[in-house]
């Protein structure tokens, strides 16, 4: 029992932070999990959140990465979709008939774009040591002109039959397709893990690199190694974003990703300097984003209040997650458990430990 | 001595400068500077740039040089160098509404003649000679206007604004939250698709009123890729929409493929946001009777039952789907 709940302590904060938001809404109507099926389709508040999530859950992933070992963050995320996408729609838009195998094609063809671009970024970051949110400005600001010439200085328009379905349903198949495609993606990054000590690499050169390299790890391969993870990543984010989207918008796809992907990481209880990580939490965390701009729909906020409140509630999240508070809390609790050693109900009992896991993330 | 080898270098460089400036004016051609927004800031700006050098082109008897940028100190440095090289004529599109002051006065004092398009600048009216601009307000009347006479028994819309506080939302949610004062209309969700305009926060909005069990029957967005949005969240929740369906929906900005919807019926109608002042500015040129002050661009709005393939091949934006392709 103690070993499982260390095993998931780190996943207590992005845990507990779902909770309340889904307990707010729960509040708000008692119908939040209610599931209808719609022209063959799982429909309510929860497919509609696995759905709108799954570009950020993916990018989050390799945000986490690159964070872990980089111990920097690459702000041209939002762009090298926008890029790699472009590829896709050009290719498909130029094959004249639409098929499976042009969509097959021209997906692997932006997926090798996303690794140039993530080769990019990562030659700069790890042979140059440029700091990685330096090295991926470049592509932020210059990215989405990139974007904009391959489109032919157009917003190309995607309408074929393949690529709603990629963006909405297959017919016969209950679940949104997006929702299955991030799904596979998870399940791809953690047969990756399972199979590889990538792991353990990450972890030791985001600790210290030359600490790894004393010990036969080349720091430059793993922080390449994971900006190319990164570049995969952009790539399958910006193949589900335009065909949601049925035609590709250089300017505005994808636009300011980061900002929820940088956070998605931090709500999942990753330190932004690199280190020990958790792409459980990520995914979390990104999942919680979506939850809470949804909340703030659902609490009918007016338009121009929302972004406030939204930065209100990410402060609150934040502080309570803060090491200081977490530690005072512990403090305070041990002051309870001294003085009262005999009176302890079950339930204080069972709050000690949760806070004692708490804790432990902070150790 | 190397110093001073420089300046006669740039004196040199300069006056051969002046001398082509010179022989160009013999030419007979007009001589128009144009400070412009890059156009990989919106499809509008796309049709608006290649407008511009369409319009004053060599063979409609214009020599004309455009500056694409979004940063307004670039703007204004560029403005300066078109008074520097004595254009005739100065055509602004601001990147910020303040701080051009002094570039409009120097202008004024070497007796060229500047037109603002698109984006009006705040300062005093006899600095520029006229501005051409999309009146957002009169955007959003029409747009209401259509709305109200749908002949719907109660309306009840869903409002999607866009980026808070630009002028384009400012004015086209001012018709609309004047007829719910009036008791015209009912509004029952009010969202935004954020700074960037955007397709999924608005598929929220419209998403977050399905799940609140908001009985609605038109949706306002305030742009074709945020109308857009939220008719995919109308399609994934199975409720109808466009001809013949229960709810109505209208964007704005006359891309094709949303002007494509509305021919199919897929949606009811688009309000226009024209981009291409360049022909009428040219006119006011070739003419010599250049009106002063601003003059509001007349607008169109299409329905499923008014539009026609003329009409999106002259008016539309952006890339054209094709005959009955729906944009979904």
């Amino acid at each position: 029992m103690r070993t499982m709940k260390r095993s998931f302590s780190h996943l207590v904060l992005p845990i507990s932070i779902l909770l309340l938001l889904i307990i707010i809404n729960l509040i708000k109507g008692a119908d939040y999990f209610s599931i209808t099926v719609v022209n063959g389709a799982f429909y309510g508040n929860i497919p509609n959140i696995l759905f709108g999530a799954s570009e950020l859950v993916i990018l989050s992933i390799g945000m986490t990465l690159v964070t872990a070992a980089s111990r920097g963050q690459d702000i041209s995320i939002g762009e090298s979709a926008t890029i790699s996408s472009a590829v896709f729609v050009l290719f498909v838009l130029q094959a004249g008939e639409v098929t499976l195998l042009v969509i097959v094609v021209g997906f692997l063809l932006s997926c090798v774009v996303g690794l140039a671009l993530g080769a990019f970024n990562g030659i700069l970051v790890s042979v140059f040591k440029v700091q990685p949110m330096i090295a991926s400005l470049i592509l932020f600001t210059g990215g989405r002109s990139i974007a904009f010439m391959i489109d032919g200085k157009l917003s190309p328009i995607l309408a074929n039959d393949i690529s709603n379905q990629i963006g909405t349903v297959i017919p016969g198949i209950p679940i949104q397709t997006p929702i299955i495609l991030t799904v596979v993606f998870i399940v791809c990054i953690a047969m990756l893990f399972k199979t590889t000590n990538l792991r353990l690499y990450v972890e030791t050169v985001g600790i210290n690199p030359n600490a790894a390299r004393l010990n036969g790890i080349n720091p430059k391969k793993i922080i390449f190694l994971t900006f190319l993870i990164m570049g995969f990543c952009t790539a399958v984010a910006g193949f589900i974003a335009v065909n949601k989207a049925g035609r590709h918008d250089s300017v505005n796809l994808l636009k300011l990703i980061m900002m929820d992907a940088i956070l998605a990481v931090a709500i999942g209880g990753n330190p932004l300097i690199g280190g020990k990580f958790s792409i459980t939490g990520s995914i979390i965390g990104a999942y919680t984003i979506e939850v809470l701009n949804r909340t703030l729909l659902r609490l009918e906020i007016e338009p121009a209040m929302i972004k406030v409140f939204k930065a209100v509630f990410i402060i609150m999240l934040m502080i309570i997650a803060s090491p200081v508070v977490r530690a005072s809390i512990r403090k305070a609790l041990d002051r309870v458990r001294t003085k009262n050693p005999t009176k302890g109900s079950a339930a204080m009992v069972s709050m000690v430990s949760t806070m004692d896991m708490i804790g432990e993330k902070g150790e | 001595m190397k110093n001073t080898l420089c300046i006669l270098m740039v004196l040199v460089l300069l006056g051969t400068g002046a001398l082509f400036a010179a022989g160009q004016q013999e030419t007979g051609l007009t001589k128009v500077g144009i400070v412009n927004l890059p156009p990989e800031e919106s499809g509008y700006r796309q049709a608006n740039v290649e407008d511009m050098n369409s319009v004053f082109s060599k063979a409609n008897g214009y020599d004309s040089k455009q500056t694409n940028t979004g940063d307004n100190s670039e703007q204004i440095a560029a403005a300066k160098g078109y008074i520097r090289d004595g254009v005739d004529y100065l055509l602004i599109s601001a990147a910020n509404a303040t701080g051009w002051d002094d570039t409009l006065k120097s202008a004024k004092d070497a007796g060229i003649k500047v037109i603002l398009f698109d984006r009006a600048i705040d300062t005093a009216p006899s600095n520029y000679q006229a501005a051409l601009l999309s009146d957002m307000a009169f955007e959003g009347k029409k747009a209401v206007e259509w709305v109200l006479s749908l002949g719907l028994d109660k309306i009840n819309l869903i409002l999607i604004r866009g980026q808070m506080g630009s002028a384009a939302e400012i004015g086209r949610s001012a018709a609309v939250l004047d007829a719910a004062k009036a008791g015209k209309l009912n509004i029952v969700a009010d969202g935004t698709g954020g700074d960037s305009w955007s397709l999924e926060e608005a598929r929220k909005v419209v998403e977050a009123a399905i799940a609140a069990g908001k009985d609605f029957n038109v949706i306002y967005a305030q742009n074709d890729g945020m109308a857009q949005g939220a008719v995919q969240a109308l399609e994934a929740a199975g409720i109808s929409h466009g001809k013949n369906g229960k709810v109505k929906v209208i964007g704005f900005d006359f891309n094709r493929f949303a002007l494509r919807n509305v021919q199919a019926g897929y949606w009811d109608a688009d309000m226009q946001c024209n981009p291409r002042q360049a022909a009428e500015i040219s006119r006011w040129i070739k003419s010599g009777n250049i009106p002063s002050g601003t003059i509001y661009q007349d607008e169109l709005l299409l329905t499923t039952d008014t539009i026609t393939d003329e009409d999106i091949q002259n008016w539309g934006i952006n890339a054209d789907p094709g005959k009955g392709v729906i944009t979904r």
